[in-house]
């Protein structure tokens, strides 16, 4: 499917307003728009709504073998899915432009930045490691993946928990949640991504573009950074030309931004970990909105069983019925049998799918007393193709 | 310890449940700004958020003359979708296809894509129900509605509504039902494990009664999104 096409009149708009220093969405320049953050019930499940982006993240573990090069590191892996409920831009199973870019920047702002213990997931040296797989799947795409990806994914490893490992000797025990509390990832920092975009030759950026600014901007410039003011990765595309007081501007502006990013995500994990802790309710379905009109609910309600078997019982007599209604087989002569009484069809099998199964049986019966008298082979044969041509008929 | 106990105390919640009942359950519509319906549907633990795109432009290899193109896309929250999430694809396509009033679009394409957020037990179900409200979110014409129950066979014999994922792994046999809202009819089954015909009839009564409760669920919901209307 196509995209929804953006007009010459609202792309004109949009540039005339940025160019007075004004939003469509009455944001300031510097703004983001709402982060909300909530956790599913298993560990490591996350959704972040940023705007009206919304990305959700799941981390899994495995144990593996470890590579070759690193016997003593695990193996951490991203795979970002844009899904096409996001945009009917998206198509499934395909590798678009846009897919590879977000991956390999997802890649490099969270493994290249070693921001997660990878030698405390090894279990055995050179035999087992745990592999963590993190995936992000895009439910709704109102511009900035790249920052709503990011923070999914870092605050989904921060929300996970691995299983409790033993070892003794060479055997290695893997224990389920019941029986230990899992362990929770070792992770050094937290970089987030912010995301310029730039308009009319770099003369204007906007912090954070919702998705009709992204379709007017000249070249955007990523940012990776963690709170402690360290910069992980820079990303700049577009095609446009910056200048370096601009980008150590931008780094600056980033700082800020993503100080207060990561001072969410740490009070959205206490918020959970209370919750948790307490033995309230937690999970996708108390983060619904109750008020809204467009949600409702409803309570555990037990379903009816009273009078459940004796409809069952009423359908299968009913069923059982129909059966008595096939008439015996009559024997004409030694080696012949009928049913019916020939030319018309009287055997009252048209609609029952279970009579017919039964008729097959008595069939068998038929043919093996017919296949006992072995001096009339001949007809036997052509007996069977005539009935059979007559099935067919 | 804290964990442990509060899993304790659900395992004796859940083995305390001897009569069928419905999980609560509970939905939101036009939660996403793109797709042209949106809905998601909680059973339990287990939810399902669907997008629905169209009428839209089909492609031309799957143009179908009189009628529009249904397609389905069923996307696991772990890993790539497998041939699992096919064959429920198909079990879901074939239900719409039932309920939809396909010739009123002909030449065109609706897609339907389910993303799975929480798998705690009939999760077939829970995208089926979360599909219809998607359908009715987005204002597609349907001749009927559908909604879906799973039953679950324990060993001992007794069927259990609604089940969860542990009580799934548990049970010998599984059996999903899809029923329509005119004359309660199944529109689709999907089962597995071993079972009895009376046990068969047994189920689908159950289910029968219980799409009651769902499809008054639906009427009530949609009553409370068009209450500021008047």
């Amino acid at each position: 499917m196509r995209d929804t096409p953006l007009s010459n009149c609202e792309r004109l708009f949009l540039l005339k307003a940025i160019k007075e220093k004004k939003r469509l969405d009455g944001r300031q320049t510097y703004d983001y728009r709402n982060i909300k953050i909530s956790f599913g019930t298993d560990y490591g499940c996350c959704v972040v709504e940023l705007g009206k982006t919304r990305v959700l993240s799941q981390v899994s573990c495995e144990l593996v073998p470890p590579k070759d090069s690193r016997p003593t590191e695990g193996i951490v892996f991203f795979n970002l899915e844009l899904s096409p409920m996001a945009s009917p831009a998206f198509e499934p199973n395909r590798q678009s432009e846009l897919l590879v870019t977000l991956n390999r920047q997802l890649e490099r702002c969270l493994r290249n930045s070693k921001c997660i213990d990878t030698e405390s997931l090894c279990v055995v040296s050179g035999e087992k490691v745990w592999q963590i797989r993190v995936d992000v799947h895009v439910l709704n795409h109102d511009g900035n993946l790249m920052d709503a990806a990011s923070i999914a994914a870092i605050s989904a490893l921060s929300h996970f928990r691995r299983p409790d490992v033993a070892i003794q000797g060479r055997d290695v025990t893997v224990f389920g949640p019941e029986e230990r509390d899992p362990i929770p990832l070792s992770i050094y920092h937290m970089p987030i991504c912010v995301s310029f975009a730039f308009f009319l030759q770099g003369s204007f950026l906007l912090v954070d573009p919702c998705e009709r600014e992204e379709r007017v901007k000249d070249g955007l410039l990523v940012i990776a950074m963690n709170k402690h003011r360290e910069i992980c990765s820079i990303q700049s595309s577009g095609g446009i030309m910056l200048l370096k007081e601009q980008v150590l501007r931008c780094s600056k502006i980033a700082s800020v931004k993503v100080s207060e990013i990561t001072e969410l995500i740490n009070k959205a994990l206490e918020n959970d970990k209370k919750v948790r802790k307490e033995g309230g309710k937690f999970g996708f379905a108390e983060s619904m909105p109750k008020e809204r009109i467009t949600t409702l609910k409803r309570d555990e309600a037990p379903v009816e069983m009273t009078d459940v078997k004796e409809t069952a019982d009423d359908i299968v007599q009913r069923t059982e019925t129909t059966t008595e209604t096939v008439p015996s087989p009559i024997l004409v002569a030694t080696g012949t049998a009928q049913i019916g009484e020939g030319i018309v069809n009287s055997w009252g099998l048209d609609e029952d799918e279970d009579d017919e199964l039964q008729t097959e049986d008595r069939k068998t019966d038929e043919v093996v007393v017919i296949t006992d008298s072995e001096e009339e082979e001949v007809v036997i044969l052509n007996d069977q193709k005539s009935k059979k041509t007559s099935k067919q008929k | 310890m804290d964990a442990t106990s509060r899993l304790c105390m659900r395992t004796e919640m859940e083995l305390e449940r001897s009569c069928p009942v419905l999980r609560e359950y509970g939905s939101e519509q036009s939660l996403l700004s793109r797709p042209d319906g949106s809905s998601t549907f909680v059973q339990g633990d287990t939810s399902i958020l669907a997008g629905v795109y169209g009428p839209a432009e089909v492609k031309v290899s799957k143009e179908i003359y009189d009628r529009a193109t249904v397609e389905v896309l069923i996307q696991p929250k772990m890993g790539l979708p497998s041939v699992r999430e096919r064959a429920r694809e198909q079990c879901v396509r074939e239900t719409c296809e039932a309920a939809l009033l396909l010739t009123l679009h002909p030449r065109s394409s609706l897609t339907v894509i389910l993303q799975v957020v929480h798998d705690d037990g009939s999760l077939l179900s829970c995208c089926l129900n979360a599909a219809c409200m998607a359908l009715m979110d987005a204002g597609l014409p349907m001749s009927r509605l559908f909604c879906s129950v799973t039953c679950a066979i324990s060993k001992e014999g007794q069927i259990i509504t609604d089940p969860t994922a542990r009580q799934e792994k548990e049970s010998r046999a599984l059996l999903t039902f899809a029923i329509d809202s005119n004359e309660r009819n199944v529109l689709m089954s999907s089962t597995t494990g071993s079972f009895s015909v009376q046990e068969l009839q047994q189920c689908i009564a159950i289910s029968q009664k219980a799409s009651e409760q769902i499809f008054q669920f639906y009427r009530d919901s949609v009553k409370r999104r068009y209450s500021k209307m008047q």
